[in-house]
């Protein structure tokens, strides 16, 4: 199962003024694995996953992905990005821009394809995720599931070596969860490296091979996903659990 | 005479107009050219600025900031007479039309600056973090992500203080430009008939009342975005 | 280096032109307390007329409004100073600047107070009148108030483009700051008094441009 690890974050710090959001965070992610993070919001999940692509710049630490040091100087941070793909919690669609072009802009720009070649492949990476005919709408006429879903395409189509998710489904409507969670499911089938920040429970326990917990900047506990939600052993981990429940 | 007939010889006097139209005619094409040349030259130092600083350089903001204070703070026309009135006791002088066109040019661009970035700044934080995230670079980002964003909201204020300050090439008139006003008022003089300042006020509308329309598509058509 | 101090920083000759600049400014302050209210009150009185439900009305004034929006001001100053008198109608140097100033400002002010009143919702003016007040209570009351302050950053705005706009005063001879620096200026052939004149008007206006950035980053803003 351990093959090389393709995601090495070491101690990773972060603060942002006298507030510590990271507090020495290990993260190491084996290749075709699916690592879920679970915590109660400000444990700092969102930050160590921004980190990972540096959208957020870590105080210390060390951070190695698909071989290459994403803190160095000399890192070439547009092509290593190109190679990790991110999807948000509000989808950051541009609004201005159809289904088709949000997916075929980096594309052109980043992978330097022609426009015909460029919009070939955004057409089949949003057949993947279900849009084929909504290549040529605007993100306003979408749904959200939808939005999310072309998210996930313009992320796929550059067919990055990982992908981050940071509450994929937070935003949604609770009957449009499902068509993103399809989708992921089927990045997971495909042996998609993913590191996912959530609350959906459910598909933790069905897809994940490791849950996370952190609370306060620390990774509190983890273990394959029976483990965690089965015999949860810290105290914290308990409470955060029921509190998800009464919900 | 009757007072209709006193006004129309005043105001529209048909062989005066005729006698003046071909200058204010000559005026009225480099009033084009001088709008052209602010238009062109200011929106783009504006666009320019904005961009600059959006780089997020604490000095060059710094000096933004105080260039456009400046020309916003100061009368276009007070800068205009101190330009031509002043720079020949360095011994250099400017042309009025250069004067002109060298203060309204900054004029606009510093509010065009003030404009665009405030589009850029109404840009949502995530759309840079999508872009950068897919590996675009800060330009790439700006130029295909942001700035066509910033400036759907840019372009009605945009339109309207354009038009406001083009207007200003009427001040000209003080420098010694021959646009539409000073031949308009050389016509008076001449004549002692009032009816050029008349075909010098149409020949302004002529020119500007195209673009105050069109402004005021642009506000109704851009209206859903505020 | 030397030569340019000595013509336009020259603190002598702007010394020797004092009285010629302070009666300036004092004119201009004048300038400044007719135009802005002229302006307002034109502006506040076309935008209620346009209220008016009659269609042919309500596009006369649009009409009437963009044509001094397509005028340049200086245009309807030289006019109403240099054309009227041929029709009798001498208003002097001062009377020509209010009128033409009520003329361009209030077009101005007009268009950004409609704005402001369409802005508050229909269901202020319902609430309002349904309990009782009366439409001109409920428009000074209720309306107006938030109008305002919806289109606070233009109206400051607008003020600030007014009172730098009476340095066209100059034109006809007023006596006005720019008027009384280019005298100084001919005189004593430095551009010093123009230098102090310039900055007047900044240290006039600069807190206004200020606070007006402020206010266009805090909410979108239209001019």
């Amino acid at each position: 199962m351990l093959s090389r690890p393709i995601i090495e974050a070491r101690a990773i710090h972060k603060s942002f003024g006298p507030l510590k959001v990271l507090d020495g965070v290990d993260l190491v992610v084996a290749e075709r694995e699916l690592v879920f993070i679970i915590g109660p919001s400000g444990s700092g999940k969102s930050t160590l996953l921004r980190c990972l692509n540096r959208l957020e710049e870590p105080t210390s630490g060390h951070i190695v992905v698909d071989g290459i040091d994403v803190l160095a100087h000399r890192t070439d941070i547009n092509a290593l990005r190109r190679r990790i793909g991110m999807v948000f919690q509000s989808f950051n669609l541009y609004p201005h821009m159809t289904a088709l072009g949000n997916v075929a802009l980096a594309l052109r720009r980043v992978v330097g394809l022609r426009r015909r070649d460029a919009e070939e492949r955004a057409r089949s990476a949003l057949a993947r995720v279900g849009l084929a005919d909504k290549a040529d709408a605007y993100p306003a006429q979408l749904s959200g599931g939808q939005q999310q879903r072309v998210a996930i395409a313009r992320a796929v189509a550059l067919e990055p070596r990982v992908m981050l998710f940071d509450e994929p489904t937070s935003a949604l409507d609770p009957e449009l969860v499902g068509s993103v969670l399809r989708v992921m499911r089927q990045l997971r089938e495909g042996g998609m490296t993913m590191v996912v920040v959530s609350h959906e429970m459910e598909f933790a326990r069905a897809a994940a091979d490791r849950v996370l917990f952190m609370d306060g900047g620390r990774v509190i506990e983890q273990g394959p996903p029976d483990c965690l939600f089965g015999a949860p052993k810290s105290d914290r981990l308990r409470a955060f659990l029921r509190s998800l429940e009464r919900h | 005479m009757s007072g209709w007939e006193l006004f129309l010889f005043s105001f529209l006097n048909l062989r005066v107009i005729a006698e003046y139209l071909p200058s204010i005619a000559a005026g009225f094409l480099l009033t084009v050219q001088l709008a052209a040349l602010i238009i062109a030259s200011g929106l783009a130092l504006g666009l320019l600025l904005a961009v600059l600083r959006s780089l997020g350089s604490l000095v060059l903001s710094f000096a933004i900031v105080l260039f456009v204070d400046l020309f916003r703070a100061i009368p276009p026309l007070v800068l205009i007479v101190l330009l031509y009135f002043g720079l020949p006791n360095l011994g250099f002088a400017p042309s009025g039309f250069v004067c002109t066109w060298v203060v309204l040019a900054l004029v606009l661009a510093a509010f065009a600056e003030e404009i665009v970035w405030a589009g850029i700044l109404s840009v949502p934080r995530g759309q840079w973090e999508a872009a950068r995230s897919t590996g675009l670079g800060f330009f790439a980002t700006l130029r295909c992500v942001v700035l066509p964003q910033a400036l759907r909201l840019a372009i009605a204020p945009l339109t309207n203080r354009t038009i406001a300050i083009t207007k200003g090439t009427a001040l000209g008139s003080v420098v010694a430009v021959s646009e539409i006003l000073a031949q308009a008022s050389a016509g008076v003089s001449f004549s002692s008939n009032p009816s050029p300042l008349t075909l010098g006020a149409l020949a302004y509308l002529v020119l500007f009342a195209p673009m105050v329309l069109l402004a005021r598509r642009i506000e109704r058509r851009f209206a859903w975005r505020r | 280096m030397e030569l340019f101090v000595s013509s336009f920083l020259n603190v002598e000759v702007v010394w020797a032109a004092r009285a010629l600049l302070l009666q300036g400014f004092a004119n201009t302050m004048l300038l400044i307390a007719i135009a802005v209210p002229l302006g307002l009150a034109g502006g506040l009185l076309l935008a209620l007329l346009s209220l008016t439900p009659v269609r042919i009305a309500r596009l006369l004034l649009a009409v009437w409004v963009d044509l001094f929006r397509a005028l340049p001001p200086l245009v309807l100053l030289v006019f109403v100073y240099g054309g009227l008198p041929f029709a009798g109608l001498e208003l002097g140097p001062l009377g020509s600047v209010a009128v033409a100033f009520l003329l361009n400002s209030s077009a101005y002010y007009a268009e950004i107070l409609r704005a402001g009143i369409d802005s508050v919702p229909r269901g202020q003016w319902e609430a309002a009148r349904s309990s009782g007040l009366s439409a001109l209570d409920t428009l000074g009351w209720v309306v107006l108030p938030q109008a305002v302050r919806n289109v606070l950053p233009d109206l400051v705005s607008n003020t600030l483009e007014v009172v730098k706009l009476t340095s066209i005063a100059s034109v006809v001879a007023m006596p006005e700051l720019l008027y009384q620096a280019r005298q100084a200026q001919s005189v004593t052939y430095n551009a010093s008094p123009l230098v102090a004149a310039a900055l007047i008007y900044l240290l006039l206006l600069w807190p206004l441009v200020r606070l007006l950035s402020r206010l266009e980053h805090r909410l979108p803003s239209r001019m």
